[in-house]
């Protein structure tokens, strides 16, 4: 089932996938283990130019997956992030050459728990070693690799995406001509670690979860689905939940049963109840901790950690977002500062909460082409339009 | 943000400038010295901007901006980075021009300051005939509605400076478009001066 490509679309995507770390050149993770054969699912939008200079990488969020614009060749799906990404969008995919990848630890085509454990032939479970956001970059400059991109234009993502750009910085600062994190950290607050803690205890609550030996039988979905709803909640906001939901009721109002009959019970188990159809469970598990773990100020003086940086920067928070509120954000542009990088920050006043980052498309839009037109060029050859 | 007089005194900062200098514009506005000190000079800028349709502005204009209070804004910045701070009729609006410029000449090797006078002729009569708050080209704003937090003349600053051992090394004085060579604190609509800190 194909839709019809709409204007803007970069139309019908095929997934790709690479292989690479094959014993006994497996990739050595960030905790010491060693982790091979690993695929990666990626897909690909626009043509890489001849001096390969117009490359940019995507990368995504916590549930995210590769399939970031278009319509998906095997389920028609339309990418995450489609209004960002596309002719004429704002990652211009008639001037740019850009890939997204699934991360590894994920559960859309890249090597996960859920993958086949070669040594033993079974999913790997909880055997799967635990992975940083370090190792995910690892692993996406692998894929860098293969494509033959010597140094991506940009690297850009939200959330767990905006850690990998932070983490490009800090891991591999030569390979990035710019870097565009949003509504993300330089390190995760206690507050975000006790959320996602919550959805994994919720999950390994869950007598389905069997220690996350569950594939081959029913799946932890009721503790999968909670964490989903917890998640959500902290990605909206209060006042864009009065707007969406109010305390209208679903249908008639039911006094004293516990059945969803406010709207915005109703919507928190829809999406629940959607996730777990998506997702796995020891994915949620094992993403939500690397995201915990994730703290590039650790040991090191926040003026050292951009050092060598020579790369231009967009920082973009928004008001409302009290997930990953713009103090965060802010901190990020601290640290470009005192390394003495070219900084752009801008904090969009959007009530949308932390989700805004999927949905301010017009801000984001005007922030993102104009500041990739400068990387590219080194000036803005386009008319000035405000 | 700023009034609508800046043409001429954004000249004079832009002929301070020097070719390939470092600055840094608290209060950039929408980005138009930058973008001018860029594109002709060379200069590696950045701005720091509260408004944020003025940011978005900027970065059509390709300039690197950051959104936010400059009054907080600079304490990140190691000594000396920038070759030129420039406070271009932002210096009267802030809460706290004395640190904001004590910073300013820490994190600067220049610091360019221009502001509206309000010992200008035309405001001293306004008070003196009218009784009333003075609205001048370079002060057009209404006592309510008035983004100024502070109402210093040309003499005010060049004794504040001397009593903060701040040297000034250069200072213009304009008026309806017009340079002023004679007494400025009467005559001059806003004062441009190049101060550095002394033996800084």
């Amino acid at each position: 089932m194909v839709a019809t490509v709409k204007n803007g679309s970069v139309g019908v995507v095929e997934a790709q996938s690479c292989t690479f770390a094959y014993p006994p050149d497996e990739l050595v993770l960030e905790n010491g283990e060693k982790l091979g054969p690993i695929t990666m699912a990626y897909e690909t939008y626009g043509k890489l130019n001849a001096d390969k200079s117009n490359a940019i990488l995507i990368v995504h969020a916590l549930s995210g997956d590769a399939h970031v614009a278009g319509l998906s060749k095997a389920d028609g799906s339309v990418g995450w992030w489609d209004e960002m990404v596309g002719p004429g969008k704002a990652f211009d995919t008639n001037k740019y050459f850009v890939i997204s990848s699934n991360v590894i630890g994920g559960c859309k085509g890249s090597t996960g728990p859920s993958s086949t454990n070669p040594k033993t032939g079974k999913p790997y479970g909880i055997d799967f070693p635990v992975i940083t956001i370090r190792d995910m970059v690892d692993a996406q400059r692998h894929l860098i690799d293969h494509l033959g991109i010597k140094r991506l234009l940009t690297v850009s993502g939200g959330s767990m995406g905006g850690m990998q750009v932070v983490q490009w910085m800090v891991s591999y600062p030569e390979r990035i001509k710019s870097a565009i994190p949003i509504a993300t950290a330089l390190r995760h607050s206690p507050q975000q670690i006790a959320f996602n803690e919550v959805g994994r205890q919720a999950i390994m609550a869950d007598p389905n979860w069997q220690g996350g030996n569950y594939y081959g039988g029913a799946p932890p979905a009721n503790g999968l689905s909670v964490a989903r709803m917890v998640g959500h909640i902290t990605y909206m906001s209060d006042i864009s939940m009065a707007e969406k939901f109010g305390r209208r009721f679903k249908n008639e109002r039911q006094v004293f049963k516990f059945t969803p009959n406010f709207e915005v019970e109703g919507y928190l188990q829809y999406r629940g109840n959607n996730f777990v159809k998506r997702f796995d469970a020891n994915s949620y598990l094992y993403i939500t901790k690397a995201i915990d773990y994730f703290d590039v100020t650790e040991g090191i003086n926040i003026g050292e950690i951009f050092k060598g940086v020579d790369a231009r920067v967009l920082v973009i928070a928004f008001k409302s977002d009290w997930l990953y509120p713009a103090y965060q954000s802010q901190e990020i542009v601290r640290a470009c500062k005192l390394a003495g990088i070219e900084v752009t920050y801008c904090e969009i006043d959007s009530t949308y909460g932390h989700d805004a980052f999927l949905l301010e498309i017009t801000e984001e839009t005007h922030l993102i082409r104009y500041f990739l037109e400068k990387v590219h060029h080194g000036e803005l050859t386009e008319d000035y339009e405000i | 943000m700023k009034s609508n007089h800046t043409s001429l005194e954004n000249r004079v900062i832009f002929d301070v400038v020097k070719p390939g200098a470092a600055v840094l514009d608290l209060g950039c506005g929408d980005g138009e010295l930058l973008a001018l000190l860029e594109r002709e000079k060379r200069c590696k800028v950045q701005g720091i901007e509260i408004d944020e349709q003025a940011v978005y502005k900027c970065v059509a204009r390709g300039i690197s901006v950051l959104h936010g209070d400059i009054d907080t804004g600079l304490p990140e910045y190691r000594d000396k980075s920038f070759d030129y701070v420039i406070l271009n009729q932002s210096f009267q609006q802030l809460k706290q021009p004395d640190t904001v410029l004590k910073e300013a000449l820490r994190v600067g090797k220049d610091v360019i300051v221009s502001f509206p006078n309000f010992a200008h002729y035309s405001a001293r009569a306004q008070i003196f005939f009218k009784g009333k708050t003075p609205i001048t080209p370079s002060l057009p704003y209404e006592w309510y509605n008035t983004p100024n937090l502070h109402f210093l003349s040309i003499s005010d600053f060049t004794g504040y400076c001397r009593r903060r051992n701040i040297k000034i090394e250069q200072s213009a004085f304009v008026s309806g478009g017009k340079r002023i060579g004679i007494f400025p604190n009467l005559l001059a609509l806003i004062g441009i001066f190049v101060i550095t800190a002394n033996g800084g």
